[in-house]
Parts: C-alpha cells; sequence; structure tokens
C-alpha cells in the first residue's frame, strides 16, 4: 500500500518537474531581453558578428523543439551547455549545489529550531510579554530586506546560513506559534492539563498529532522558502553556489540554465512537501 | 688561461649567493587581492568581451605592444620594434628572441602567424578581431624569419599599430593552447564564482632596471564579488588590496579618514549620456516623434539640463560636465574648441517656444496641443543613473516637462533599444577603453545597428548624419594623424550642435589602494591601477620600481 | 496586555494620522531636490536628513507611509483570502481536487516568477502613471504570495475535514458550502492570521525589489521599500542612524499589528 502510494507520488513528482521545467522555459522564452545580448552593444561588433550574435539563441525560439531536444539530451546525461558561461550545465550544477545544500541544510536546521523552540515556548508557557518579544524579533527580521542581511552576515563575519535562516525564520516561528497555541487552546489539552498530565507527554501525545500534519506542512514549505531565500544571499555574498547561478541566469536569461534550475528546485520542493505530506498523514489524528 | 684560485674563488661564489638572493623568490613581494564585478566568461583571450575577461587577459596575455597607460604612448613588448605602411594596410614586426610560454614552449613568428589568423577567423566573432576588419578580404601574415612577420590587411585599418595593444598572443604548439601565456601572470586555478588566482609566470621575459626579473608579485588573487558595497566593506577590513573602480561616496568617506588610501585621476574616458528614439518605425505617436527628431528640441533638452549639479551631487564633485562625444582625458582626440555647455532653462523655453511649443498652467505642450511628457528608461542597479534620471526629470519639470522615470533590467532595455525601438528617452553610459575615434565607428556611422539614436539606416535620413558618415570614413582610411583629428573634430562639433546624444557628464577615474601595495600610479586609462601589475608589490619590502 | 494593545493602537493612529497630515506637517514634499544638501545629516530644516539628491527624508517617510500603509495590507489581504479559498477548499474537499490544487501550488512555488513580472512591465505603457504601476505591482504581489499559506491551511482544512463536528454537521443536512465557510474556515484563522501579519512587511520590501524591473512606486513617489533600500549602502550608514528611521518605522507598525491581531488569536483561543 505504502509503496503503491510512493510510487504514484514518484510519477506524479517527476511529471510535475518535468512541467515545471516547461513552464519556466515558456516565461523565460516569452519575457522581454530574451533575444538580447550585452554585447551586442560592443561597438567593436561588425554585422556579421552581431548577426551570429542573434542567430545564437534562434534554436530556442520554437520552445516546445528545444525543451523536447533538452530532454532528449537529458536523458543521455547531457543536460546542455550555459550560454553566458559558456560550460556545461550539468558541471556547474555539481559543482554548485552541494555550497547550496548546505547551505539550505544549515539553514533549515537553524531557523527550525529557533521557530520550534520559541513557538513552543510560547505556546507552553503562556507569558504574554514573551510571546511580544518572540513577535518583535520576528518581526525586526522579516522587515530587514535581504541585502541588508547578506550585508551584517559579511560584516559580522558570519556564515552566509545565518542570514538563510533569517530570512525563513520568522515566518516559521509565527505559523508555528499560531498552530501550536491553536492546538494548546484544544478543550482536551486544557482538560489533560488541568488533571495534571505531565506536560511532555502532553506535548507528544496530544499537541503534536494535532499540529503535526500543518507544522509538517510548514515544514514543506520551508524548503521553498530557504531556496528563496538562498538567491539573494549567495548572490550578495559572492557564494558560488546555484542560487548565485540562477540569479545570473535570470538576468542574462539564459535558457538552458534556467530550465534545468527550475526543474531542480521543482524537484526538491515537490519532494519536500510530499514527504512531508505522507509523514502527515501517518501522524495526524483529528482533534476531539 | 686563469686559474681559478681560493682567493678567486670565494669572492665568486659570494657574488653567486648574492645574486642568489637576487632571484625573484628574494623579491617575491606578495599577493595582491581585488576584486572582479562579474564572472569571466572565457579564458580565451581572443574571445573576451567582458569586462572580467578582459581583465585577466590583460593580466597574462603578452602584447605585441603596449600603450602606456600613463603617458598613452605606445611602447614595445615583444615586438622590438615595428614599421606600419603609408596606406595603413601592413604592419611589419620584429620580436624578441629566446622567450618562452609560460609553459616553456618557444615563441616565435609562427605564433603571431597563427595569433592572426585565428582572430580574423570570421567564425570566431571576435570583437578584437572585428576592431580590424575595415574591408572584406583576407588578412595575409607572412613570416620573413622566426623573429620577423608581416601582417596584411585588406583595407587599411586606422591606428593600426595601437589595435595590437588589445591582441593577446597564443602558442601554435602548447598543448596547453590558451592557458600557455607570455604575460606577467597565469591562470593557476579557477574556482566558478569565487575565485581566480594568477600566479607569476616563471618564464615571463621582462626584467626591471635592475635586471630583477618581473613581476614583483608572487599572485594575484581575484574574487568574483559583484557587489560594490561589500568591495568597500573588504577593502575597509584589509581582505583586499585595492578597488579598481571606486563609488564617489566611498571615495569621500574614505578620503575623510585615510585620504592616502583613495586615488583621483581626473575626468576619464567614460561618459553618461541620454538620447532620444528617432527611429521612424518606432512605435511611438507621431507629435512625439517630430519632438525627437527636432534639433531644436533636444539642444532645448539639452539647455534645461543642469549639468554641474549632476556632477557635484550624483558623483560629489568627481565628475565633470560633459563637452562633447569624447572626454578631455583623451588628450589627442578631445576636441579643445568645444564649447562647455551652459545651463540656461530660460533659453531652452525660449527655443521650444520658437518651435511652437507654449506653457498652459506650467505644463508645456506643443503646437497641437500634446502635453510634452515623455519616459526615460535606464538600467536598474546603477544608482548614478537612477539619481540622474531623477535630477533630470526635476530639472525638465522646471520647464513644464513631465519626464517618467522608468527603471529595466538591462535585457528588457536592451530589447527595446536595439529590436522594438519602444522608448522615448535613454539613458546610458559609454565605456571608452582604446583612445582612437575608430573604437566609435559603430556608433557614429548612420548604417551601423550601434547608431543609437537610430540604427541600421539605408541611407543616412538627415544631412548631419550623411557628413559625419563621409568624415568618419575619412578619418578611417587616412594614416594622417592630422587629417584624422581634423575631421573627427568635425565630427564633435556635429554631435554638439545636432545632439543626437545629450552628453551629461565625464565621470573622473576613482580607485583606492591599502597602503601595503607599492609601485601604484593611477590613471584614467583601463585597467586604472593595475595597468603596471608586473612592477606592483605587496607588504613590508618596498621593491624599486617605476611607473 | 490591554496597554500593551492600547500603546499598539496609539503607535498606529500617530502613524497614520501624520501621515495623512504630510501636507501640512512636511509642506516641501518629498520630490523637491535641496541640491546644496545631499546626503546631509539631521538638521532643523531637514528633521531626518536628505537622501543622496537633496531630498528631505521625513517628508518621504510620510508620503511613503500613505502608501504602503494602504497598499501593502490589501495586497496582504488579497493573498491570504486566496490562500484561503485554494488551500481551504483543496485539503476540505480531498482526493484528486487536493492533489492537483497542491501540485499547483507547487508549481507556483517553483517557478521563476521574475519573468512574468518582466513581461507585466513590458505589457504596461512606459508613461503609465505612478498610481496603476503601484496598484498593478501590489496587485501582483497579492495574487503571488498565497502559495506557502495555501499548503498549510490545506494541511489543517485536511485535519478538520473528518472531525467529529464537521461529520455531525454534515448529517444535520448543513450544506457543503456553508459547512466551509462557517465552520471549517473560522478553525483556519491561526494560519490566515499569520499568514496576513507575514505578508505585510514581505510585501513591502518585494515592491522596493520590484523596481529593478521598472515595477513598483515609480521616482519620484517614495515608499517604504525605496527608502530602506538605503539600508543597502550599509557599511556608510552604520555612521547614520538617521537612516534607520524608516526600519524602526516599518517595525513598530508591524509589531502593533500583530499586537492587535494577537487580540483576535487570543478570543479564538479561548
Amino acid at each position: 500500500m505504502l509503496g503503491r502510494k510512493i510510487a504514484r507520488h514518484s510519477v506524479a513528482i517527476i511529471g510535475t518537474a518535468l512541467l515545471g521545467g516547461l513552464l519556466s522555459a515558456t516565461m523565460v522564452r516569452l519575457a522581454p531581453g530574451f533575444d538580447t545580448d550585452e554585447a551586442q552593444i560592443d561597438s567593436h561588433l561588425n554585422s556579421e558578428s552581431l548577426r551570429a550574435l542573434r542567430e545564437s539563441r534562434s534554436q530556442q525560439h520554437n520552445i516546445l523543439v528545444f525543451y523536447l531536444q533538452s530532454l532528449k539530451r537529458a536523458s543521455q546525461g547531457d543536460l546542455g551547455s550555459s550560454l553566458t558561461l559558456h560550460q556545461p550545465v550539468s558541471k556547474l550544477l555539481r559543482e554548485r549545489a552541494p555550497l547550496t545544500l548546505r547551505l539550505i541544510g544549515v539553514a533549515l536546521l537553524l531557523s527550525w529550531g529557533a521557530a520550534m523552540t520559541l513557538a513552543l515556548s510560547a505556546a507552553f508557557l503562556r507569558l504574554y510579554s514573551y510571546d511580544a518579544l518572540a513577535t518583535v524579533i520576528s518581526g525586526i527580521l522579516l522587515c530587514l530586506p535581504a541585502a541588508v542581511l547578506g550585508l551584517l552576515s559579511v560584516l559580522w563575519n558570519t556564515p552566509a546560513a545565518l542570514a538563510v535562516a533569517a530570512l525563513v525564520f520568522p515566518r516559521d516561528f509565527r505559523y508555528a506559534r499560531n498552530l501550536l497555541a491553536r492546538a494548546y487552546s484544544l478543550p482536551h489539552i486544557i482538560t489533560a492539563r488541568a488533571k495534571g498530565l505531565h506536560e511532555l507527554r502532553i506535548l507528544f501525545w496530544h499537541v503534536i498529532p494535532v499540529a503535526g500534519p500543518q507544522l509538517l506542512a510548514l515544514a514543506g514549505v520551508s524548503v521553498s522558502l530557504a531556496i528563496g531565500a538562498a538567491i539573494p544571499i549567495e548572490a550578495l555574498c559572492g557564494l558560488a553556489g546555484v542560487g548565485q547561478l540562477a540569479w545570473q541566469a535570470a538576468l542574462a536569461r539564459d535558457l538552458p540554465l534556467l530550465v534545468n534550475i527550475t526543474v531542480l528546485v521543482t524537484l526538491v520542493t515537490l519532494l519536500a512537501n510530499t514527504a512531508a505530506d505522507l509523514i502527515g498523514s501517518m501522524v495526524g489524528s483529528q482533534p476531539a | 688561461m686563469t686559474k681559478l684560485t681560493s682567493t678567486r674563488v670565494l669572492p665568486n661564489l659570494v657574488l653567486c649567493l648574492c645574486l642568489g638572493l637576487l632571484t625573484p623568490s628574494a623579491f617575491a613581494q606578495g599577493e595582491l587581492r581585488f576584486c572582479l564585478r562579474s564572472e569571466p566568461k572565457t579564458f580565451d583571450p581572443l574571445q573576451v568581451e567582458d569586462d572580467a575577461s578582459v581583465a585577466i587577459r590583460y593580466l597574462t596575455g603578452g602584447t605585441l605592444v603596449r600603450m602606456n597607460r600613463q603617458s598613452q604612448v605606445l611602447e614595445p613588448e615583444l615586438a622590438q620594434s615595428w614599421k606600419v605602411s603609408k596606406d595603413g594596410k601592413q604592419i611589419t614586426f620584429k620580436l624578441r628572441s629566446g622567450i618562452s610560454f609560460s609553459d616553456g614552449t618557444p615563441f616565435s613568428a609562427e605564433d603571431v602567424a597563427y595569433t592572426v589568423q585565428r582572430l580574423m577567423d570570421p567564425s570566431l566573432h571576435s570583437p578584437t578581431g572585428d576592431a580590424f576588419r575595415s574591408g572584406p578580404g583576407k588578412v595575409d601574415t607572412k613570416i620573413l624569419s622566426a623573429s620577423q612577420i608581416s601582417i596584411t590587411f585588406p583595407a587599411p585599418v586606422a591606428g593600426l599599430d595601437r589595435q595590437f595593444d588589445q591582441v593577446a598572443l597564443i602558442s601554435q604548439h602548447s598543448p596547453k593552447k590558451e592557458m600557455a601565456v607570455l604575460g606577467p601572470f597565469m591562470v593557476a586555478d579557477y574556482k566558478p564564482g569565487a575565485t581566480v588566482l594568477l600566479k607569476r609566470n616563471p618564464n615571463y621575459w621582462k626584467t626591471d632596471e635592475q635586471g630583477r626579473k618581473l613581476p614583483y608579485l608572487d599572485s594575484i588573487r581575484l574574487d568574483i564579488q559583484p557587489n560594490r558595497d561589500i568591495e568597500m566593506l573588504r577593502f575597509k577590513r584589509n581582505e583586499i588590496d585595492l578597488i579598481n573602480s571606486l563609488d564617489s561616496e566611498y571615495f569621500d568617506k574614505l578620503a575623510s579618514g585615510s585620504p592616502q588610501l583613495v586615488h583621483d585621476a581626473g575626468a576619464s574616458l567614460d561618459s553618461e549620456q541620454m538620447w532620444f528614439n528617432q527611429v521612424a518605425k518606432a512605435p511611438l505617436p507621431g507629435y512625439k516623434k517630430a519632438w525627437f527628431r527636432s534639433t531644436a528640441f533636444r539642444r532645448a533638452i539639452s539647455d534645461a539640463i543642469n549639468r554641474d549639479d549632476l556632477a557635484r551631487v550624483v558623483f560629489r564633485g568627481h565628475a565633470q560636465p560633459a563637452l562633447g562625444p569624447f572626454s578631455p582625458a583623451n588628450r589627442f582626440w578631445f576636441n579643445a574648441k568645444l564649447k562647455p555647455p551652459v545651463y540656461s532653462p530660460d533659453a531652452a523655453l525660449k527655443a521650444l517656444q520658437r518651435e511652437g511649443f507654449h506653457l498652459d498652467n506650467g505644463t508645456l505642450k506643443d503646437a497641437g496641443g500634446n502635453v510634452v511628457v515623455f519616459s526615460i528608461i535606464t538600467n536598474s542597479g546603477n544608482k548614478y543613473r537612477e539619481r540622474m534620471a531623477t535630477m533630470i526629470q526635476e530639472d525638465l519639470q522646471k520647464i513644464g516637462i513631465q519626464v517618467n522615470v522608468v527603471t529595466l533590467d538591462f535585457p528588457s532595455l536592451l530589447e527595446r533599444m536595439t529590436q522594438t525601438f519602444d522608448y522615448e528617452a535613454i539613458l546610458l553610459g559609454l565605456s571608452n577603453v582604446g583612445l582612437d575615434p575608430n573604437e566609435e565607428m559603430n556608433v557614429w556611422l548612420s548604417s551601423s545597428e550601434n547608431h543609437q539614436w537610430n540604427p541600421q539606416e539605408k541611407t543616412p535620413e538627415t544631412a548631419w548624419e550623411a557628413e559625419i558618415d563621409r568624415l568618419m570614413r575619412l578619418q578611417s582610411a587616412s594614416s594622417d594623424p592630422k587629417k584624422r583629428k581634423e575631421a573627427f573634430d568635425r565630427v564633435q562639433e556635429i554631435g554638439v550642435e545636432q545632439a543626437p546624444f545629450i552628453f551629461l557628464v565625464n565621470r573622473n577615474a576613482l580607485s583606492a589602494s591599502s597602503s601595503s601595495v607599492h609601485g601604484l600610479s593611477p590613471v584614467i586609462l583601463a585597467p586604472q591601477t593595475y595597468w603596471n601589475a608586473e612592477r606592483l608589490s605587496v607588504g613590508v619590502i618596498e621593491a624599486q620600481s617605476r611607473p | 496586555m490591554k496597554i500593551w494593545r492600547r500603546v499598539a493602537c496609539a503607535v498606529l493612529l500617530l502613524v497614520v494620522g501624520v501621515s495623512l497630515c504630510a501636507t501640512f506637517v512636511a509642506p516641501a514634499g518629498y520630490a523637491r531636490q535641496y541640491r546644496e544638501a545631499a546626503d546631509a545629516p539631521p538638521s532643523r530644516q531637514h528633521w531626518l536628513g536628505t537622501d543622496d539628491i537633496g531630498r528631505d527624508r521625513f517628508a518621504r517617510v510620510l508620503y511613503g507611509t500613505r502608501l504602503s500603509l494602504l497598499l501593502a495590507p490589501a495586497a496582504a489581504l488579497l493573498s491570504t483570502l486566496m490562500a484561503a479559498v485554494i488551500g481551504g477548499l483543496a485539503g476540505y474537499l480531498g482526493g484528486m481536487f487536493q492533489r492537483a490544487a497542491m501540485t499547483v501550488t507547487d508549481l507556483f512555488l517553483s517557478l521563476p516568477w521574475l519573468f512574468l513580472l518582466i513581461t507585466v512591465r513590458a505589457l504596461l505603457p512606459l508613461n503609465v502613471s505612478p498610481l496603476v504601476s503601484v496598484l498593478a505591482t501590489f496587485l501582483i504581489l497579492g495574487m503571488l504570495g498565497w502559495t506557502s499559506a495555501a499548503r498549510v491551511l490545506c494541511a489543517s482544512a485536511a485535519c478538520l475535514r473528518d472531525s467529529d463536528f464537521l461529520r455531525q454537521a454534515r448529517a444535520s443536512g448543513i450544506p457543503g458550502a456553508r459547512l466551509f465557510w462557517i465552520h471549517v474556515l473560522p478553525n483556519l484563522k491561526p494560519v490566515l492570521l499569520a499568514q496576513f501579519w507575514v505578508s505585510i512587511p514581505v510585501f513591502i520590501l518585494s515592491e522596493a525589489n520590484l523596481g529593478i524591473l521598472g515595477l513598483g512606486v515609480a521616482e519620484p513617489m517614495p515608499s517604504w521599500g525605496s527608502l530602506l533600500k538605503e539600508l543597502e549602502g550599509l557599511v556608510s550608514v552604520g555612521e547614520e542612524p538617521w537612516k534607520f528611521v524608516p526600519l524602526i518605522l516599518l517595525v513598530a507598525v508591524v509589531t502593533s499589528f500583530q499586537l492587535i491581531v494577537s487580540k483576535q488569536e487570543e478570543e479564538f483561543a479561548v
């Protein structure tokens, strides 16, 4: 049963990722600036060179044909070549993915650790001043532009993962705090507390099953939030990760690179959310 | 035959020891660290087009001749001497001998021939190669001897010898291909998105006046850092040694605390300018096209812009109002007779009124009753241009013109500028690497794709554009500097009279360096600070160097 | 608690009140350039100094407050409603609809919406009025900002789907639509309120970043986002603390919003 579920989900994930690649390719193709190259305004280039420059992208004009050809090449292990960096996309992703994965992984651990600690203690202690302080801290972080967080990270020589975590933490905290507060306010939990049941038992046996599926959904969403946060932080801090690559590719309309990065990001997002859904369905229970 | 005795051996040994100490390793002068603003796209010197790749080519490439960035005089490098024929089509180089590439492969005239043939291969589409392409036909390379080569072009190339400053020679025989170099440094390591490490070329041919091998530096570390705020932060923390192109506000902040760290070399060759869309097929209303194609309108706009304020406020005084197409820093080619632009909104309004415009409740309208409103687009992320556009917006509001400032990402702007022509006015800059006006041939020729205000005209649409075409072709075909200057002086005059470009400011060349860097002598020609990289040193020991 | 809420209300009222009176408090306006005093520190004439081209920062903060305070919550409301409908309905209905809706949500989370925004800018005329540009910006932000909340709402609604009270209500013959609006949605309030509160500053900051694409508030009109962009010159801002005022104001407003909204959460929580 579980095996069939996983197989069904896997097919859905792959299909959706490929659809995501096609949609992103379409968006890039239709967006203004697709057919342009900075080199066009180099006054040294003569008309033949400019024509060649324009024609270098002509293979990508028919997006469906381009995408199907890309898929065919990808099935043979060739992800194409970056138009701006003139290197194989697979090599670029291979070199940069570990840094980004590490960055996002550490950031998620930090942000979830902080969010859950604060949210649990806020819901548990029910101290208004504590809750207000946590709200102010997350409010400050929410109001800081990503560029400022990146600069602070460089200024204070802190790991970039902290900056990404600072971007993700406020949302994680706010949602988690509200979900846990709601769970703690359920009548059967209040009764259990009033009857003197141990707090840890209440937490693991009664609160987490209620809030668990939603917290897991939040965990899944946090992955895409972290990916989104990693892009400006990597670009600002000069970290050679996939985020920096994505930013450069977006600005230069580098279609092969963008399509592959989108497929990768979609896969990661889908995997995270699907895992969250599957585990959530195993953990979840209904409120009394 | 003289026998070596112990009395002679010891002094000789001591001498050898001293000479041994005077090897490059004894004069190893540290690692220079600075930032590249973008990822280098290629290490092939013949295909270089972006700034980061140009920087690496400059530091690693060996050229036949080199423009001394300080004196602006062409100096021999790998060529001991050269001769340009009277018709400007042929150049003969006499090469230095006994030189090797960084991997030990010997250098000879064959490598020059190979480089030129590759460079001029039309399928390569090299910007450097295109600069030589003055006419159709093949380029002929004739190896006269191992150290002499003659190169003949199908048509005269203006400033032929100077063009070779950009041609970094590659080896025909080396297994390392373009990674075998003749310059002072070679690429030792490249971490994509992070760093490029250049190490001293052990086979570099040059020595200093004391006979010491160059370069003095052990290595150069180039960090890829697009963000200028972070670059500045790292400079303040001594993580990098110099900033090649410094922002004006950071210049002032550094200067207030440590004036010895900053350098203002004066007006650079770069200019900021705006222009109106004069393309006939542009998707604009007819009345707007009429405005933009009117010389009087353009000149009135030019008169209404306060360039002194732009220089003073946006660039904190580290810029000068532009007089014309070329900066005064281009000593030979700049037309010194050009008059400085005068800020006069009253004169601008009067000129517009003569053209049938009138003020209606503080709003300017044309003869047909259309409110004068247009947009200026510029590239986002360039705070100077964004500020200039906002100041121009306020200046023009004083004469009743409403301006909308729109910042776009560069590809979108480029598409509007070169393909759809869906824009009204653009504010951009021109970055001049070289001094020769031939480098702007594709800007001034009306048939060119880079004739920005109205590209690819089948025939010149105005008499003044026809005149510019004639003058540019004249100066390109002539090898007499005086005749060329006369022709280009007139082009500059027409450029100011007709105002296809409204030249705004020439920025100063600002840079910063830490006090541990020795031998620096910042100039206006790129690369401003490390143009004499082979003679720079970092650290406590001060190497003797001359600019 | 009451005191804090009163303080929050007072802060919000003060900020809104002063921004509405901007014309009287800062008569010079937000666009006038005092070019002789560019990037000046605070003084009697310019309480928060001037920006890089000499515009009074205090005036720009006041006028920017109007725009951001009005439009960011509106966009946040839109995104919250969309999240409620899409996520809530998906979880409530379950089955194929839930799977399809969540797949679409995951796609929305992954796609590079930068290019949609660039296309929107291309479709708008260059001479579009600043108000239209701003409205379009916040509308798009609202329409794209629902995805993360939708997933959490879907999980919440799915939990409620088979709950006893809902089964009882269904058995009593209450129609599905009423069940959803009257019984399911109110139970999703904690997430909806969190989504609303989080979205406000996120949209304010996003509006500034959209300036890169030609969207957002056009010059010379100020917005909080564009004022906060000054902080990106952090290296020098440390010596110019008055540039932090827009950030402090934003934090104060966002925190005040939350303190007021938390009353609802407490009432709900019992």
